[in-house]
């Protein structure tokens, strides 16, 4: 009977669900038709809302990686795994902590330059770390490789220059140190 | 060897025996080859009806249950079949015939994308492109829709490689799936925590779901629940698993369960759930469930624990092999029954005060709840029943007292009108020595009506209580009691002559409009060898009492 003491009722506490913070879940598929529309069909199901959304191959050609972020102040991300890890083709998924893993966004600027602000673009590339990729008369793009963050504090820098078009892959993230 | 025999050859070799089907154009090298083998195929009027008879064949044997239909509208027939499956859990393989692969994508005739119409309502499919595979993919196919937590295997098979010749050899070596390791053993430290926290609760319950029955644990659910005086409750999907007839059974929980079952779960303070994923027609309003309560959850699938109620044990594991180990680490607490005396107390008197109960009807009327209770009577508790959706599968659900598993056939979870039928030959063919009896609702039944042939031509001697009140019974009550009484859409008119149409059908029909004949009728129809229907008149505007309003807490249960 003593031992049975040792778990009282009323000190079992049921899992939080929401994190409350962005989660970038980096997940390892099957490369087969149609896994992709397994993966986005899902969450369209489920009502979860993905951020962002990248897709390409690993070292593994048999294998993809989809790594896309999401909400976890809205998503169960516990819930959202676990549903992924439902779908046959998915093999592995990682939910990327930030502190233990590196992400990265590309994203691809077109700015209105004309001769008086360009000058100041250009300066803003260089502190950014950017680079010209394109150059026009009326027109420059600009290539930013960098954290969500990064990416986020050039675009405000470039905006009130004209942001005539933009485009960003998604971020993509490893796992730091050597598993 | 032509790939079409392949096919057959790995059906033979996961024990297939029967199949449902429809040929068409894309599955004629299909039809071709079951010329040759060695199975039965029962031939259906409709894919949809042979959909759900591979789920009453899976529902009443436990094995996996096949559909055949060809491209195009076969294959979209068979959608509500598939999603009635992958709701309830059925073990189901479903194959269709594609075009040719240089039409796949060009808008061919009878052609439908039905990998991706039927994305989000199964647990897997394939789509066969190379000639090869298909041994190989019929063998994943039932492996995954058999294990774990079962569900509908969707195998698309274009008509030009099932043409092909291959290279087919009898696979010996287990399925080896990277992306797919179900859990069953379930955490011996979580088991031993539950055993604890039961120890120390004052008022338990265990809620049981459909999972126990796909696990085959009922023996083992009975032993744990016996194994001190727990109180037991289950779903709609659960009944069976435990005995109707035991001291220890609450009957069913939920919308139409009983007061008891459900005021018992409002009370409890550790709910064990065993197999059961807390639908909403279980909880009602989420946020006042079961208020007093810490949940053990246990369930194969773990995307089902802490989905609408958060687990605080969670268990993730197989019923037949979990509960015998919970078993016994409870008895070596060897905890003293007696701190459950106060909860038996208060179950008992709720079952005192609110038992399940009916008015009389007036001299000669037939009571829905009466026709059931008389279903027990004449079939002795102890045939397979399978049931369409609406009033009289919850009157079925009530008060037919299933005592063992897997003689409970419905449509719980997708809720499907005209499932009865279909389900019910299905489970004829897998359990052709035990009575299969049809509860079916006039609503319900006209939706797959033309399964009748099936039965006829194929002799397949199922039979039909038809509960005929003239109206969507479920929708009109809800019409009466929560919409005003604005009927619309929920009287069913006089057509058909049920007797009469059976009849062309080239069964048995007989209609029973007194109650003093309804014993007598019932055991006629049973005698008849082959199909019989027996057309019931019972009272027009019963409602289905109790009730948990939609949306309303365990409470609030009116009637």
């Amino acid at each position: 009977m003593g031992s049975a003491d040792m778990v009282r009722l009323e000190d079992l506490q049921a899992s939080r669900t929401l994190s409350g913070r962005k989660h970038v879940l980096s997940i390892l598929v099957e490369n087969r038709p149609g896994v992709l529309a397994r993966v986005a069909g899902l969450f369209s199901r489920r009502g979860f809302n993905i951020d962002t959304l990248a897709v390409g191959p690993t070292e593994d050609p048999a294998i993809s990686r989809i790594t896309l972020t999401l909400d976890g102040a809205v998503h169960p991300i516990d819930q959202v795994t676990k549903q992924l890890h439902k779908l046959i083709n998915v093999l592995k998924i990682r939910d990327m902590e930030p502190d233990g893993s590196v992400a990265r966004e590309m994203a691809l600027f077109k700015v209105s330059a004309a001769v008086e602000n360009r000058a100041e673009i250009v300066q803003f590339a260089e502190i950014f770390r950017a680079k010209i990729v394109d150059v026009s008369r009326r027109a420059l793009i600009v290539e930013v490789t960098g954290s969500h963050d990064k990416i986020e504090a050039f675009e405000s820098m470039l905006r009130p220059h004209g942001l005539l078009e933009m485009v960003r892959t998604g971020e993509v993230a490893l796992a730091r140190g050597g598993d | 060897m032509r790939a079409a025999d392949a096919l057959f050859e790995s059906l033979q070799a996961e024990g297939v025996d029967h199949i449902f089907g429809i040929p068409g154009g894309a599955n004629l090298p299909t039809y071709d080859a079951l010329v040759d083998a060695d199975l039965r195929h029962v031939q259906v009027m409709h894919e949809q009806a042979g959909g759900h008879a591979a789920e009453g064949y899976a529902h009443a044997s436990g094995r996996t249950g096949v559909a055949f239909g060809t491209s195009g509208p076969g294959a979209t027939n068979l959608v509500t079949a598939i999603a009635d499956a992958m709701m309830d859990s059925v073990p189901t393989v479903f194959i269709t015939g594609q075009v040719r692969t240089e039409l796949i994508g060009t808008d061919g005739f009878q052609e439908a994308d039905i990998v991706g119409i039927t994305l989000p309502i199964v647990k897997h499919s394939l789509l066969v492109t190379e000639a090869a595979q298909i041994p190989e993919y019929v063998h994943e196919a039932f492996h995954i829709a058999s294990s774990g937590r079962p569900g509908p295997v969707l195998l698309d098979v274009p008509n030009d490689l099932a043409r092909e010749d291959i290279d087919y050899r009898t696979r010996t070596e287990p399925i080896n799936l990277p992306g797919y390791r179900p859990n069953l053993e379930g955490n011996s430290k979580q088991i031993r925590i539950a055993a604890k926290a039961i120890a120390n609760s004052r008022r338990p319950i265990v809620y049981s779901g459909g999972g126990v029955i796909n696990a085959e644990a009922s023996a083992e659910l009975r032993e744990f629940v016996m194994a001190d005086r727990f109180p037991i409750t289950s779903t709609l999907m659960g009944l069976g698993a435990f005995p109707a007839d035991h001291g220890q059974w609450l009957g069913m929980l939920g919308m139409h369960g009983t007061r008891t079952a459900n005021y018992s779960m409002d009370e409890a303070d550790l709910i064990i759930a065993i197999g059961a994923r807390f639908d909403d027609r279980i909880t009602g309003k989420l946020s006042e469930f079961a208020p007093n309560a810490k949940f053990i959850h246990i369930d194969v699938d773990p995307a089902e624990i802490s989905k609408n109620v958060p687990a605080h044990i969670p268990i993730v594991g197989d019923a037949k092999r979990v509960l015998p180990k919970l078993t016994r680490e409870y008895q070596s607490l060897q905890t003293d029954s007696a701190r459950l005396d106060g909860w038996w107390s208060r179950i008992k008197a709720w079952q005192n005060e609110y038992p399940l109960a009916y008015e009389p009807g007036t001299e000669g009327e037939i009571k829905p709840q009466f026709m059931v209770e008389m279903m027990h009577k004449v079939t002795g508790g102890d045939a397979i029943i399978t049931s369409d959706v609406g009033q009289h599968q919850m009157w079925a659900a009530q008060y037919y007292g299933f005592n063992k598993p897997r003689k409970w056939i419905n449509s719980g979870g997708l809720g499907t009108m005209g499932f009865g039928l279909p389900s019910a030959i299905g489970a004829k063919v897998a359990c052709p020595d035990e009575e299969v009896v049809c509860l079916a609702g006039d609503g319900s039944l006209i939706m797959n009506i033309q399964e009748l042939a099936t039965a006829v031509n194929e002799n397949i001697p199922v039979k039909i209580f038809l509960q005929n009140n003239g109206f969507m019974g479920m929708v009109r009550q809800w019409q009466e009691l929560f919409w005003d009484e604005r009927y619309s859409g929920v009287e069913n008119g006089p057509s058909p002559d049920w007797v009469k149409l059976t009849e062309a059908f080239g069964a048995k029909g007989m209609r029973c409009e007194d109650n003093a004949d309804l014993e007598e009728m019932m055991e006629a129809t049973l005698a008849h060898d082959g199909p019989a229907l027996l057309d019931v008149r019972t009272s027009p505007r019963e409602n289905c009492y109790p009730m948990i309003p939609a949306g309303n807490a365990a409470r609030d249960m009116v009637g």
